[in-house]
């Protein structure tokens, strides 16, 4: 009888691959599969280093591009205020300004109303109700940027304008640090104004991702927390967030890196005047608004190579603001 | 999932293949809707596709120099030297006037009289209120309102700012030193708005404000706009008839490479701040059969287009320079010698 | 207060700000979506998806400019979705913690923030510079540009966030570790996969300025990609931004019809992800 147990032929196939590595066929796998592992692999790999090299190839031409007027300005370039196209003398530092200014606003606005609508979306919401608002808030993701930016001109603006520049304006104390604060044309087209629009902008993107994030997080832990008898905010505040805490930090710079580079919403509320914003409520321009202004009709070379600049100059900017972002949050975590 | 992107793919492919190849060209956005609408009535008459679309003159240089479009259209003609070194030979199509408009309740459109001078003193930001001394004395008897003027200019560059500007240079001395004429400037005071609809919507919402607009905008917008004081010293008031009797007193005849600027032209009729437009094609064709193409369009724009420019606000030229223009096409536009289009 | 009701009324006023928050959402898009549908709702008649794009004063619809959206965007969306997919795989999965995975998500996040217009310049000197034409290829490849990013971000995230459980689960089963991220890992991830394309596709969806250097625009109906497309935005810039009021209105008819279409594929996304997940 042992013998007969001894000499079964059957032998299970994955004993012989338990020591392999990882690129081992699975059992009853088709033949070939380690290759199919390689490829794989390597096919993200190419996509990944693709997708640097289309960067790469980005920064480059826009370099080369911009060497002109870097040659001709030097250093100037990024503090002068002058934008002339006539005497032929560009400087950056007004769209610079403009560009820091509205997207750090911007994310100061469109952050705390995203954690807030996502956070309502996912703890708060009657069941019934989730799924439309969150529709309707990745609808606002829909709109057309063009539109915001008309709807910015013609309903925000003149309201802007008569509702809160008129009454600041109206009731400062003259030479008062209120005044001075607010002043410039009440027309509804300002720096303000247009960080609004980017925040409203900004916001579903954020939202979106925000709450799917917290939908990650395993129900058991969020019970754990609740079964010690902390209130939804304590759950959200000590156990939710902190889960999803690294991919947070990637929204956040999903919704930065869009503010820095919106043209069209921008373009038409910002009142595009070249200098460098004198208060929160003047006029301004963003290097997005000011390459999309003038890139079509700019025919000098050197005018053109300017605009390339600040394109240029616009990478450098986000590259500065996230990895100064990362280092922080790197620092915050110890 | 693999199936559907294959399908996709083949979707792709498909899509890829034969549809009619159209001319095509690009520039200016001023006459982009008389353009369209005669290329709609072109090829419902003939067939034929030619696709314009608006990118701005500097774009329409920038694409004719670097041959991805059959033409280029500009609102700022090429001077004669810069064509000769770009093998380019330009020609007018339509005329059009830019209009300074405002916004001040109680007044009527035209009952403003404006001189160049003092327009430009304006946009200088010398003159800061409505009933100033200087506006005054070009209106007596007009109840001026207790305003400060609100300058707005626009913020991207375009062939309307260039004339604009040009005209403002020729009419003050500090303008042209000062800020010069470029379809961009460094404006000394002022807000931007975007397009000729940028510079509408701030006038509108703004009481006091005064800008500069594209003839059509003034019209379809009903705004008030101002009679301007030409060069025989009448104050005109913009109108089609205005932007076509500058355009009958202009000297086509002595314009080498049809460099010319319409502005301040000496007929009593005439709005002084008015301009052509311009088609850009090289003088010698790679592809005669598509500058025939091209050709042949304009050819039936100047015989049978002139309705349907006007129903849009357009001017057409005067009937002896088609003339003119039709009869340099045969010289100057070629094909290893010969000319590739002959109009009749 | 005792400590407890401390604790329960600051919750309380958390809820109340969170609702805010919302209710401020909300009013935003009720705001902009009254104001698109009332301007926009009244152009819609039956020539919008019959005719092509009108001269002014003549009657006409939206035709060309839809096809060509259409055709570009999902070209666009094609490219993203695999390249993004897949590179989001590599830098949640094989380049999590390596240096080069740290490159690369750095330069993914500049990539991101990169305006539109410069995009489109880039990819002028690349597809339609060195060929002497603008085409639909250009155009698809410009908002593939810059959809990717977003596809890429937003899949890493959640790829990072699946278990590892379920990784290792797999594994010791015997699965290669491809298996285990298409079989195991992408399919839990299903829905936030869509949400990466979703987000893609709402960026793609309403941008004019890379596609005015590239695929230029369209007077005439054309569905040959090697040729200059029409596509809604452009139609839409070109249009909104005109003297002439049946151009206007056409214009917010091409605008609602953008916002409409980002909610149907949302809907549709997400009821064929509920479907898939019940089997």
């Amino acid at each position: 009888m042992g013998a007969e147990t001894l000499s079964l032929p059957r032998r299970p196939l994955y004993e012989s691959n338990m020591a392999t590595t990882e690129l081992a066929s699975p059992r009853g796998a088709p033949p070939g599969h380690a290759l199919g592992e390689v490829i794989f692999r390597y096919a993200c790999l190419g996509a990944a280093t693709f997708l640097l090299a289309a960067l790469g190839g980005v920064v480059v031409s826009l370099f080369i591009g911009g060497l002109p007027a870097f040659r001709t300005f030097g250093f100037g370039f990024l503090t002068s205020t002058t934008w002339n196209p006539v005497t032929e003398v560009y400087g950056a530092a007004g769209p610079i300004a403009g560009t820091l200014i509205t997207s750090f606003l911007s994310l100061l606005v469109a952050l705390p109303l995203a954690l807030g609508v996502s956070v309502f979306l996912v703890e708060f919401c009657p069941p019934r109700l989730s799924r439309p608002i969150a529709i309707a808030v990745e609808l606002l993701a829909g709109i057309p940027s063009i539109v915001y930016g008309m709807w910015g001109l013609f309903v925000l603006a003149p309201w802007f304008a008569a509702h809160v520049q008129m009454p600041i304006a109206m009731n400062a104390a003259p030479g008062g640090w209120v005044e001075w604060i607010f002043r410039g044309t009440p027309n509804g087209a300002n720096i303000f104004t247009a960080s609004l629009i980017l925040a409203i902008m900004i916001l579903p993107y954020m939202a979106a991702v925000f709450r799917e994030l917290f939908l990650t997080v395993p129900p058991q832990v969020r019970e754990a927390a609740y079964g010690l008898g902390c209130t939804p905010f304590e759950v959200i505040k000590a156990v939710v967030i902190p889960y999803v805490r690294k991919g947070m930090i990637g929204v956040i710079m999903l919704g930065l890196g869009r503010a820095l580079g919106e043209t069209m919403a921008v373009t038409f509320i910002i009142g595009n005047s070249h200098g460098f914003p004198h208060s929160l409520f003047d006029s301004g321009s963003t290097i997005a608004s000011t390459v999309a202004n003038e890139f079509a009709e700019a025919t000098s070379d050197l005018h053109t190579s300017a605009l390339i600049a600040l394109g240029f100059l616009l990478f450098v900017i986000t590259f500065i603001v996230l990895a100064v972002a990362r280092l922080l949050l790197r620092e915050a975590k110890v | 999932m693999l199936k559907m992107f294959v399908a996709g793919v083949g979707a792709f492919a498909i899509a890829s293949t034969a549809a009619a190849a159209d001319i095509s060209g690009a520039g200016a956005t001023f006459p982009a809707p008389v353009y369209a609408k005669w290329a709609e009535a072109y090829k419902a008459q003939t067939g034929v596709g030619l696709n314009y679309q608006a990118i701005g003159s500097g774009g329409g240089i920038k694409q004719i120099k670097a041959k991805t479009v059959d033409f280029g259209a500009s609102d700022k003609p090429l001077k004669p030297d810069e064509l000769a070194a770009s093998g380019l030979y330009q020609f007018p199509t339509v005329v059009g006037g830019v209009v300074p408009v405002m916004n001040l309740p109680g007044i009527a459109p035209g009952q403003i009289k404006l001189s160049g001078a003092l327009l430009g003193d304006i946009f200088l930001g010398k003159v800061t209120k409505w009933n100033a001394p200087e506006i005054a004395a070009l209106n007596k008897g007009v109840p001026l309102p207790n305003l400060p003027i609100t300058v707005v200019h626009r913020s991207d560059g375009s062939g309307t700012s260039f004339l604009f500007t040009s005209y403002l240079a020729m009419k003050n001395a500090e303008w042209g030193s000062k800020v010069g004429a470029s379809d961009s400037v460094q404006w000394p005071t002022g807000l931007g708005g975007k397009g000729n609809d940028g510079v509408s919507a701030f006038v509108k919402q703004t009481a006091g404000a005064i800008g500069y607009v594209e003839y059509a905008y003034a019209k379809q917008n009903h705004s008030t706009f101002a009679s301007m004081q030409n060069k025989a010293g009448k104050f005109v008031q913009p109108t089609a008839a205005a932007f076509g009797a500058a355009a009958a007193s202009a000297p086509w005849l002595k314009s080498p490479g049809n460099y010319i600027l319409l502005l301040d032209q000496p007929s009593a009729a005439a709005w002084p701040i008015t301009g052509a437009t311009f088609i850009l094609m090289y003088r010698n064709q790679e592809n005669p059969a598509n500058g025939a193409q091209v050709l042949k369009f304009f050819e039936w724009g100047y015989n049978k287009g002139d309705a349907l420019a006007a129903s849009l606000d357009y001017v057409p030229l005067p009937a002896n320079v088609k003339g003119l223009l039709k009869k340099q096409w045969a010289k100057s536009i070629t094909a290893g010698g010969k000319p590739v289009y002959v109009a009749k | 207060m005792t400590r407890a009701a401390y604790r329960r009324a600051f919750n309380g006023v958390f809820v109340v700000l969170c609702s805010i928050a919302t209710f401020i959402a909300l009013s935003a898009l009720v705001m902009i979506l009254w104001t698109l549908l009332s301007k926009g709702l009244g152009g819609i008649d039956g020539m919008i998806f019959t005719h092509d794009q009108p001269a002014p004063g003549s009657p006409g619809g939206l035709r060309n400019a839809i096809v060509g959206s259409l055709i570009m965007c999902a070209l666009g969306m094609a490219i993203a979705l695999v390249i993004g997919i897949l590179a989001g795989t590599w830098l949640a999965e094989y380049g999590a913690g390596t240096k080069y995975g740290h490159v690369v998500r750095f330069f993914n996040d500049v990539l991101i923030s990169a305006p539109s217009i410069l995009i489109g310049l880039f990819v002028y000197e690349l597809l339609v510079a060195p060929f002497h034409g603008f085409s639909g290829y250009a155009g698809g490849v410009a908002l593939a540009f810059l959809a990717t990013p977003i596809v890429v971000r937003t899949t890493e995230d959640i790829l990072s966030l699946q278990p590892g459980a379920l990784r290792e689960a797999g594994m010791a089963l015997g699965a290669s570790r491809a298996f285990v991220i298409r079989k195991i890992i992408w399919k839990s991830a299903r829905t936030g996969l869509l949400t990466a394309g979703l987000l893609g596709f709402a960026r793609i969806s309403g941008e004019t300025a890379p596609l005015l250097f590239t695929s230029l625009g369209n007077q005439f109906y054309n569905h040959n990609l090697s040729q200059p497309m029409a596509s809604l935005p452009t139609t839409i810039f070109q249009f909104a931004l005109s003297a002439y009021d049946d151009w206007q209105r056409l214009a917010w008819v091409g605008a609602l019809l953008i916002a409409v279409a980002v909610l149907f594929i949302n809907i549709v996304g997400r009821v064929l992800a509920r479907e898939t997940h019940r089997s």
